[in-house]
């Protein structure tokens, strides 16, 4: 299927979210849209899959002109969308998910779960995307979760599939295991719109890239012949540094001193299994690691957030185990935390509110018992301005701002004050490249301020570039730590479970 | 939960267990001691008589009573001791069971208690609420939260009585119930579908405004014109033969109009829910209505047809309050039913099946209550009637267990 947008129009008040956006999808081709958070992609998408209707514009399948009123116009011009935040019922088994909408009746007109049963395997077996028809959504992770979601748009007989952000919720080995399926989708002949703000993913995967920003197209690129520089300068529009620059560190003392920490879930596993680790001043230890491995657990028994079963957690000689979170936090420590949706902030709250959440009740945002809102009013002004915060106002609910910001503004109120220690867990997940570029800065210069940083991601790039020291997560132990250098191979072949001698000496060759 | 045996019993099993021995004490400590009689007669036998005959059940009071207590020790040790994991909530449900025969065999002593009449009382007083939290039940799982079942079942048996005295019958009346059960649905659904209000609010406000609209007129209109409110009713209507098997013909099949619909509501429903395509439909619109909508199913038409049809039949089961159970309408005559059916759609987790099992819950505890005030036992009458409603907490507050409420109850669907 052909596809061609002309001259797409979508205002919402205040903004253009898309301004004449002119594109063409080629039959069994991948397209990547590139833009930062905010630029338009999604918008663009939503019109394309008949949620928004457009200002202006026109929508050609095969160069016919059509209209797409609803979500099942779309469905029957063979569109599919795989949604960010997937459209499954959580309750529902894996088989009702794929055919809502489109049930299999029997001679009674009930819903045939013979007939739907034997429909989802043979799609399960076409596609060879393997999954339990019968299985809970709930229950499966977010990357079967996923592939329910692509089954669902597949069932349907999609032409042109939609995957919006399809990859920030995958590891780096299920997102391998994604474009695997996008390949065999486009060899069907089937075109794929892949939506992702994460440069590598478009050369790995697209054919060619529309790279958006501010609701316009500013070009329509050849992913594999255009250098990641150059990408990354038209998405932001200006010269972003790809590369961070990291000045040797200046260590100092021990700030964080963990030994023999071992935390176990309700079931009993070791989660964190006898792990020893040192943090000193002025120096970043980053962690990777498959996520899963532990090191969510890890982060919540260094902040208080989770009890320990054996083992000693000292921040500046001070056992921190028996503290509560506020005394741990009022100590010294910062944390970024990994969701920032469900723990960073208070979407409701507004951005000023939201900066003083770890020091609502200190002098000087608090006297006694009231609040004094001009100094949080005052503060806000400040972190926002300082720490490049894009909001229309202190005064915004925290939750309209775009992820990036969002983010920002977690980092801002986390590091926006006098601390020994800060851990920092996924702190640019899902954010856009320009905000991405302005927490690592942000990140080098606490460290050089003398604060010891502890960063745990699944994002190997961010833990080479941001690391003095690198360590990586296997089943609840720490491999390493390795002072940086270390290659990206061997991290690679460690996340892997490879022993470390082995990998670091296949990583150097 | 994998209880961990190192670890003993978990603390909720424990507390069963305190529960089981506080049941046991008492059953050893009041009921043991008999009332001066040493034997209860249990009457088996429909009063019309039939093709059947069944002797009459005499039970020894204090040996019976032990029984049950000892019964009743050996599962607060084994809850002590070993828990029943999975089973634990049947196993509590089984000692209030236990405790309550016991308590009917006390009460019954040197007396004759007819259980077909208890039976039947049970499934008689649990035909509105059935219907009421058959009402919740589809309105919710749809995802629009309905605490105004009070309101139809009210607005229901005010509108049932006047329609069946004016046009002279019973099924006029029942018209008359659905057509006020759907108004008032019709009003829910209105302001939280369409204009997105608050749907706790409105159900409160629709719950004021029935009874007042109701107390107004029974007061100023219907108190004049005793016309108005004389309503011609149901009788009951035995099943030819099926009615004649023992115990279960008298029980099921010679109920009025009302029982075999709501037994056929529960039945049909819990059906077309969980195994049509309807149903998923409706489920999913109250799990997740964008997932519905990006699928093309109508959201705010599933979630009116579903508000909709509640109002019909919890107008049904107000409709019972004036044609089947007293013989004119009185102000606020449905007395908290409508709360009752709501804990029963909850106790049921949002299944017809088993919100008609809880219904059959708190109907047994109604009838057991009114048998109770016939016999003479020296328990007061004010602590008898309030036992639906005693039932009713120590239920929702205890057995309730983890809930799985529909994850889009409440908000109300906005499309861009």
């Amino acid at each position: 299927m052909k596809l061609e947008l002309r001259g797409i129009t979508k205002r919402f008040p205040g903004v253009v979210a898309n301004d004449r956006i002119d594109l063409v999808i080629e039959p069994g081709k991948v397209h990547g849209l590139l833009g930062e958070n905010g630029a338009g992609k999604s918008t663009l998408m939503n019109i394309l899959y008949g949620l928004y209707g457009a200002d202006e514009g026109q929508i050609l399948i095969d160069d016919q002109p059509v209209e797409l009123r609803d979500p099942g116009d779309a469905i029957a011009a063979g569109i599919g969308m795989v949604h960010q935040h997937f459209m499954l019922v959580p309750v529902f088994t894996v088989a009702e998910n794929i055919l809502l909408g489109a049930e299999p009746l029997d001679r009674f007109r009930r819903f045939d779960r013979n007939e739907a049963r034997r429909l989802v395997t043979e799609l399960i077996e076409r596609y060879d995307l393997p999954l339990d028809p019968d299985a809970l959504v709930e229950d499966l992770p977010v990357g079967l979760q996923q592939r329910v979601e692509i089954l669902k748009a597949l069932y349907r007989d999609a032409k042109l599939l939609i995957l919006d952000e399809p990859t920030a919720v995958l590891t780096p080995q299920q997102a391998d295991g994604l474009f695997a399926s996008i390949r065999g989708f486009t060899e069907q002949g089937r075109s794929v719109v892949f939506i992702s703000h994460k440069l590598r993913e478009h050369r790995a995967i697209a054919d060619s890239v529309s790279i958006l920003r501010r609701g316009k197209n500013v070009g329509t690129l050849d992913p594999r012949t255009t250098d990641e520089q150059e990408m990354a300068n038209l998405m932001v529009g200006r010269p972003v540094s790809l590369v961070i620059d990291r000045p040797q560190p200046t260590v100092g003392e021990v700030v964080l001193d963990v030994r023999g920490l071992t935390v176990t879930d309700p079931t009993g596993v070791r989660v964190v299994d006898g792990l020893d680790l040192q943090v000193r001043r002025g120096e970043i230890l980053a962690i990777a690691g498959v996520e899963g491995n532990g090191q969510t657990p890890l982060v919540r028994a260094l902040t208080g957030l989770q009890g320990i079963t054996s083992g000693s957690v000292s921040v500046e000689g001070r056992d921190v185990t028996e503290l509560t979170r506020k005394e741990i936090l009022r100590g010294g420590v910062g944390h970024i935390p990994e969701d920032r949706g469900a723990e960073g902030l208070v979407a409701d709250f507004t951005v000023a509110e939201n900066l003083v959440l770890n020091l609502w009740d200190a002098v000087p945002f608090a006297k006694g018992r009231s609040i004094q809102f001009a100094e949080v009013q005052a503060h806000a002004e400040r972190v926002v301005e300082a720490y490049d915060v894009r909001t229309p106002g202190t005064t915004t609910p925290a939750g309209s701002l775009s992820g990036g910001n969002q983010q920002k503004l977690v980092v801002a109120r986390e590091i926006d004050r006098e601390i020994d220690l800060l851990v920092a867990s996924q702190p640019t997940r899902g954010v856009d490249v320009g905000s991405i570029e302005y927490i690592h800065e942000q990140l080098v210069v606490k460290r050089d301020a003398g604060t010891a940083v502890l960063i745990v991601s699944s994002e190997l790039d961010e833990v080479l570039a941001l690391g003095d020291r690198v360590a990586v997560m296997f089943r609840g132990k720490l491999v390493g730590p390795f002072p940086s250098p270390v290659s990206k191979e061997a991290v690679g072949l460690m996340m892997a479970g490879v022993d470390p001698a082995e990998a670091l000496q296949r990583g150097d060759t | 939960m994998a209880v961990d045996a190192s670890e003993g019993v978990s603390r909720r099993e424990r507390r069963f267990a305190a529960f089981s021995v506080l049941v046991a004490a008492v059953m050893i400590g009041v009921f043991a001691q008999g009332r001066g009689g040493s034997s209860a007669t249990f009457v088996l036998n429909d009063a019309r008589g039939g093709l059947f005959t069944l002797p009459n059940l005499v039970v020894a009071v204090v040996p019976a009573v032990l029984v049950m207590a000892a019964v009743v020790l050996a599962i607060a040790v084994l809850q002590f001791t070993r828990g029943f994991g999975a089973r634990a909530v049947p196993v509590v449900g089984g000692v209030a069971g236990l405790f309550a025969v016991s308590l009917l065999i006390w009460a019954g002593a040197e007396q004759t208690v007819s259980l077909i009449s208890l039976f039947r009382s049970t499934l008689f007083a649990a035909i509105p609420i059935t219907l009421g939290a058959l009402a919740g039940v589809l309105s919710e799982r749809a995802g629009v939260i309905n605490i105004a079942i009070e309101a139809q079942l009210l607005a229901g048996a005010f509108a049932a009585a006047v329609m069946s005295s004016i046009l002279g019958g019973p099924w006029w009346g029942l018209v008359g119930g659905i057509l006020a059960g759907v108004l008032i649905s019709g009003m829910l659904s209105g302001l939280s579908i369409r204009y997105q209000a608050d749907q706790i609010v409105t159900g409160v406000v629709l719950i004021v405004f029935a009874t007042g609209v109701t107390s107004f007129f029974t007061t100023q209109v219907l108190a004049r014109n005793n016309a108005l409110n004389s309503p011609d009713r149901f009788g009951s209507y035995a099943v030819p033969f099926l009615s004649d098997v023992p115990i279960i013909g008298p029980v099921l099949f010679n109920q009025t109009l009302l029982g075999y619909v709501a037994v056929g509501a529960v039945v049909v429903l819990q059906f077309a829910l969980f195994r049509t395509r309807w149903g998923l439909r409706l489920r999913s619109v109250g799990e997740h209505p964008k997932a519905s909508d990006t699928v093309g199913i109508a959201v705010l038409g599933t979630r009116y047809k579903a508000v909709l049809l509640g109002g019909v039949l919890a107008g049904v089961g107000g409709a019972w309050f004036t044609l089947d159970s007293a013989s004119q309408f009185s102000r606020e005559m449905t007395s908290g039913r409508g709360f009752i059916a709501l804990a029963a759609m909850l106790v049921g987790r949002y299944s017809p099946a088993g919100a008609f099992g809880a219904a059959l819950l708190f109907g047994f505890s109604d009838a057991l209550a009114t048998i109770l005030q016939r016999l003479p036992v020296p328990i007061p009458s004010q602590l008898l009637r309030a036992a639906p409603f005693v039932v009713t907490i120590a239920v929702v507050a205890g057995l309730i267990g983890r809930l799985r409420v529909p994850a889009a109850g409440g908000q109300p669907y906005l499309k861009q």
